[in-house]
C-alpha cells in the first residue's frame, strides 16, 4: 500500500472520523424531522455559531487534559473576563474595540498562569488547584459585578458585528474558532513543545527522565486555556452584549465533555483538538437537535451523560482491542527473530 | 576490534554519595575505555544503583571528580549527562506508552525543517536506518505500548546511538529476558564496542559477565575493591572478592531446642515468579532465605501469608493445610508478616502507634465491637515496654518515630496476635546498628519462646549470624539449603547467582 492511501485509511479509521459521523448523523436526524435545522438562514447559522465558543474553551481544556492535567477554571475564567471586556466599554467607550481581543487573551492568560504556576510549583493536582480558583475567580466577578450587569447598548456595534454577522455565509465567530483551532492542531502536530505535552501526559516519570522541561509545558498548557478563555470570554460580549455576574457558569463541564467525547483521554497523552473542537459540535448540536427530533427537554442532559459514558466506554473497548492487536503483532516478530536465529 | 584507547572516555574517582547519614557510596573507582564492554558486579547494597544515577545525572556526588576524555565534569540534570555522551538503559525502560516508536527515540530532540516544524518523514527515516543497523524488525509507526522488555530495551539503544552516546550503561538489562533475547541484546552490545563505544554492563549472572565481558570491576559496601581482565580472574576469585568482608557485628545468637515443623511448604509455584519451593521451617528455628534483590523471595513470603494467590503446591501449618489467596485464614493458623516495607505495608502512618499496635487483633480486645482508647492503650502499653519502644506518647502518630522504632511497632503488632510462624522481610533494613542489634536479639528470645521464624534478609552477615539454616534463591528457585556450620559468604553467594545443581 502507498504512503497516501495508507494515510487516507489512517484518517477514516481515526477516532475522530467516529465522533465527525456521529455529529453529521445527528444533523441529518434533525434535517429530516425539520428541514429548517439546516436548510434556513437561522438553522445554518445557529448550526454553526453554537458550539463557537465552546470550541475555542475546548481547545484550551484539550491541550491541558494532554498533559495528565484538568482545568475545572475555565468557565469562571471565561465570565470574569467578560465581564472586564464590558466594564472597559463603560468606562472608556471611545477604547477601538479590536483591542479588547488583546486585552482578554492577556488578561485570560494572566488568570491561567496563575493556575499553572500552582499546579507546577504547588505540587497539588491540578483539579484541586482548578476547583479552588473555579470558586475564587467567580467569587472575585461576584463581588466585582454585584447586582450590576452590562447591556448591548453599553456594547460597541462592530463588536457585535463580529459576534452575530457571517461572511460567505459562515460566522465570524466560527471563522476565528476554527482559525484557531489550525494553529492550535498544527502546533500540537509539529512543534516539539506540543509533542513533549503528549509525552509529559503519557508517563510524566519517563518525561523527567528524558530531561524535558516538564514544569514549564504544563505551564504553557493553562496559560493557554486561560487564554482560550479569556477569548471566549471577549466572544461572549461580542455575541451576547449581555454580561451579569455568572457569564459562563458551568462551562467547564461542557469544555471537558467535548474533550472527552472528541476523544481526548482524561488520563492525558492521546487525542487531539481536532476531536474536542468536533466534540463541542455534538455536544451543543444534540441538545438542539433533541427538541426538534421531538425528545422532551428534560432527557436532555440524560442523553448527553449517555453521550460521554459512551465515549469512555468506546474509548476502553478499542484501547483492549488495540493492545491485543500490539501484542499479537509481538509474538509474529519474535517468532521471525527465531527463525533468523536458528 | 578496535584496541582499548588509552585514555578512558569516563573515569571516576574516589566518589561518594551519602543519603542522610546513610552512606551509600564511600569511595568508588571506574574507569570505562571506548572499545570496551566493562563488567561492574558486586552484592545487593553495594552502591552499584548509586553509582549508575551518579552518572546518569539524576543523583549528585558528595566528592571525588567525574571526568570525560580527561574534562571535569558536573551533571546537574539527566539532560546534560546524556549532551555528553552518556546513554543508560535501565532494567525495566521507560517509553511515552502513546506515542509511537519513532516518537519516543527523538523526543525533546526532533529533526526540525522551516519555521521549527517536526520533519517526521526524516525524523521516520532515521529510525527506520537505526533500527536496520541493530537488526532488529519493530514497525517504527506503532506505539510503544504492548512492546516486549526486550523490544524496549532495543528503543534505548536506538537513542542511545543516535545521541551517538560514546558510554553505555546497561543496568542488568537481562534480568527480564529470555535467552534468546539476550543473544539479540549480545550481539548489539559486541556491535556497539567495536564501532568504539564504551560499554558499562550490570548483572548478577556471572555467565553472562564472563561471556560478554572483558574488564570487571568488583564494588563492596559502597567502595572500590578491583579491576581486572576477565582472562584472568575466575567466578571463584570473583566471588571471593565481593562478599570478602570479616563477619565482624556481634549477633546474639542463641542455641535453643530445636522442635516438630511448624510451617511446611511444598512445591510451592506461582509460573513466572516461583516455583517448586519447599521449605520447612521448625520450632525454635530460624530459617533465613537469602538471595539477589528480585529472586523472588518475597513474592514466596506474601504467598505463603496468602497476598497473593499460588497455582499450585500445599502450604502447612503445624499440620492444617491452608487455602490459597486467604490472609485471614493464614493469621487464624498462627503466621505473621513483617513486611519488607514497613512504611507503606506495616503501619498506618498517620495513625496513633497503640492504634497501630492493637490493628491486628482488634476482634480479642474490644467489647461488643467497640473499643475504648483506654483498652487499646493499656493493651498497647504493655507491648510498647516489652519491646522498648521509644516514643513519648502512645498517642503520638507511627509517621514520626524513627525507622528502628517503627519496626517495634510492626512487631508488636503482629506478636500481640500471638503468632506461631513469623516471617520477617529484611528486618533490619535502613536501621541503625544500635537497634539492629535490639532487634535480632527479640528475634532470638521469640525463637527461644518457641517460635518459628522465616527471615528474608539480603544481608550476608545477618544471615549467616541469624540463621540456623541458611536457604538460598536465585531466579525464582531454591538453589541451597545451607547448614549453619557449612554456610560462609562464599557458599550463599555461589548459590545465589547460579542456578542450582547441588540442591536435591
Amino acid at each position: 500500500m502507498n504512503s497516501a492511501a495508507s494515510r487516507v485509511l489512517g484518517v477514516l479509521r481515526s477516532r475522530e472520523m467516529g465522533i465527525l459521523l456521529a455529529f453529521l448523523l445527528v444533523v441529518v436526524l434533525g434535517t429530516l424531522k425539520n428541514p429548517s435545522f439546516v436548510f434556513s438562514k437561522d438553522g445554518w447559522h445557529d448550526l454553526l455559531i453554537t458550539p463557537s465558543i465552546l470550541l475555542v474553551v475546548a481547545v484550551g481544556q484539550a491541550i491541558v487534559i494532554i498533559t495528565r492535567n484538568v482545568d475545572l477554571s475555565v468557565g469562571s475564567m471565561l465570565g470574569l473576563t467578560a465581564y472586564l471586556a464590558g466594564t472597559i466599554f463603560v468606562k472608556y467607550p471611545s477604547i477601538p474595540w479590536q483591542l479588547v481581543f488583546l486585552i482578554g487573551l492577556a488578561f485570560g492568560g494572566f488568570l491561567g498562569l496563575i493556575n499553572g504556576a500552582l499546579v507546577g510549583y504547588g505540587k497539588v493536582p491540578a483539579m484541586v488547584i482548578t476547583l479552588g480558583t473555579l470558586y475564587a475567580y467567580r467569587g472575585i466577578n461576584v463581588a466585582w459585578t454585584g447586582s450590576n450587569r452590562i447591556n448591548a447598548d453599553q456594547i460597541p456595534q462592530g463588536l457585535q458585528a463580529v459576534g452575530n454577522n457571517s461572511i460567505l455565509g459562515i460566522p465570524i465567530l466560527t471563522i476565528i474558532a476554527l482559525v484557531i483551532l489550525l494553529v492550535a492542531a498544527w502546533y500540537m502536530r509539529n512543534m516539539r513543545s506540543g509533542r513533549e505535552m503528549y509525552a509529559i501526559g503519557s508517563d510524566p516519570d519517563a518525561a523527567e527522565l528524558y530531561g524535558l522541561a516538564k514544569r514549564r509545558r504544563v505551564i504553557t498548557a493553562f496559560v493557554v486555556s486561560g487564554a482560550m478563555s479569556g477569548l471566549a470570554g471577549v466572544l461572549y460580549t461580542a455575541r451576547y452584549a449581555t454580561i451579569n455576574s455568572q457569564a459562563g457558569y458551568g462551562f467547564e463541564l461542557d469544555a471537558i465533555g467535548a474533550a472527552v467525547i472528541g476523544g481526548v483521554a482524561i488520563v492525558g497523552g492521546s487525542g487531539t483538538v481536532v476531536g474536542a473542537a468536533i466534540g463541542a459540535f455534538l455536544l451543543y448540536t444534540i441538545n438542539r437537535a433533541l427538541p426538534v427530533i421531538g425528545i422532551p427537554d428534560f432527557w436532555q442532559k440524560a442523553v448527553v451523560g449517555a453521550l460521554i459514558l459512551g465515549a469512555i466506554v468506546l474509548d476502553r473497548v478499542l484501547a483492549v482491542r488495540q493492545s491485543r492487536k500490539l501484542r499479537e503483532t509481538k509474538v509474529e516478530t519474535t517468532n521471525e527473530t527465531k527463525e533468523v536465529a536458528a | 576490534m578496535n584496541s582499548p584507547q588509552l585514555q578512558p572516555v569516563l573515569q571516576l574517582t574516589g566518589v561518594s554519595k551519602s543519603f542522610g547519614s546513610v552512606v551509600a557510596l564511600r569511595t568508588a573507582d571506574l574507569a570505562l575505555f571506548g572499545g570496551s564492554i566493562h563488567a561492574l558486579v558486586g552484592e545487593n547494597g553495594a552502591g552499584k544503583s548509586t553509582l549508575v544515577k551518579i552518572m546518569a545525572g539524576l543523583y549528585h556526588r558528595d566528592s571525588g571528580s567525574m571526568e570525560i576524555d580527561g574534562q571535569v565534569v558536573n551533571f546537574r540534570t539527566t539532560a546534560e549527562a546524556k549532551a555528553a555522551g552518556i546513554a543508560v538503559i535501565y532494567q525495566e525502560p521507560t517509553l511515552f506508552p502513546d506515542l509511537s516508536v519513532t516518537e519516543n527515540v527523538f523526543m525533546g530532540r526532533q529533526p526540525m525543517g522551516r519555521f521549527r516544524r517536526i520533519d517526521r518523514a526524516a525524523m521516520r527515516a532515521e529510525v527506520v536506518r537505526l533500527l536496520d543497523g541493530l537488526g532488529v524488525r519493530i514497525d517504527p509507526d506503532r506505539p510503544a505500548d504492548g512492546l516486549s522488555i526486550a523490544d524496549q530495551q532495543i528503543i534505548e539503544i536506538a537513542k542511545a546511538i543516535s545521541l551517538d552516546a560514546r558510554v553505555l550503561i546497561m543496568d542488568e538489562p537481562t534480568a527480564a529476558l529470555s535467552g534468546i533475547e539476550v543473544e539479540r541484546l549480545f550481539a548489539v552490545a559486541r556491535n556497539l564496542r567495536d564501532e568504539g563505544r564504551a560499554l558499562l554492563f550490570i548483572s548478577h549472572r556471572f555467565d553472562e559477565v564472563f561471556e560478554l565481558c572483558d574488564t570487571i570491576t568488583v564494588m563492596r559496601d559502597g567502595s572500590y575493591i578491583s579491576t581486572s581482565p576477565i582472562a584472568t580472574t575466575s567466578v571463584p576469585e570473583i566471588v571471593r572478592l565481593m562478599v570478602g568482608r570479616e563477619v565482624t557485628e556481634l549477633f546474639p545468637k542463641t542455641v535453643v531446642p530445636i522442635g516438630e515443623p511448624v510451617l511446611e511448604v511444598s512445591h510451592l509455584t506461582r509460573p513466572g515468579v516461583f516455583s517448586d519451593i519447599s521449605l520447612t521451617v521448625r520450632s525454635g528455628e530460624i530459617v533465613a532465605l537469602a538471595g539477589l534483590v528480585g529472586a523472588g523471595r518475597s513474592e514466596v513470603a506474601r504467598a505463603v501469608f496468602g497476598v497473593d494467590p499460588y497455582t499450585s503446591g500445599t502450604v502447612t501449618v503445624r499440620g492444617k493445610r491452608l487455602s490459597s489467596h486467604d490472609t485471614t485464614a493464614a493469621m487464624a493458623a498462627g503466621i505473621a508478616l513483617v513486611p519488607e516495607d514497613r512504611r507503606k505495608q506495616g503501619l498506618v502512618l498517620d495513625s496513633t502507634v497503640s492504634t497501630n499496635v492493637t490493628d491486628a487483633v482488634r476482634r480479642t480486645i474490644d467489647t461488643f465491637g467497640l473499643i475504648s482508647k483506654r483498652q487499646e492503650n493499656s493493651f498497647a502499653q504493655s507491648w510498647a515496654r516489652k519491646l522498648e519502644v521509644k516514643t513519648a506518647a502512645l498517642d503520638s502518630t507511627a509517621g514520626t518515630l524513627s525507622g528502628g522504632n517503627q519496626q517495634k511497632v510492626v512487631l508488636a503488632k503482629w506478636l500481640a496476635s500471638n503468632p506461631k510462624v513469623l516471617i520477617i522481610d529484611e528486618p533490619t533494613r535502613g536501621i541503625d546498628v544500635g537497634t539492629k542489634s535490639e532487634v535480632h536479639r527479640m528475634m532470638c528470645e521469640l525463637a527461644g519462646d518457641g517460635m518459628a521464624i522465616l527471615m528474608i534478609s539480603s544481608e550476608l552477615p545477618e544471615v549467616l549470624g541469624m540463621a540456623d539454616r541458611v536457604l538460598v534463591m536465585h531466579e525464582g528457585r531454591l538453589t541451597a539449603d545451607i547448614p549453619r556450620d557449612k554456610a560462609t559468604p562464599e557458599t550463599v553467594m555461589f548459590a545465589a547467582t547460579h542456578a542450582g545443581e547441588e540442591v536435591a
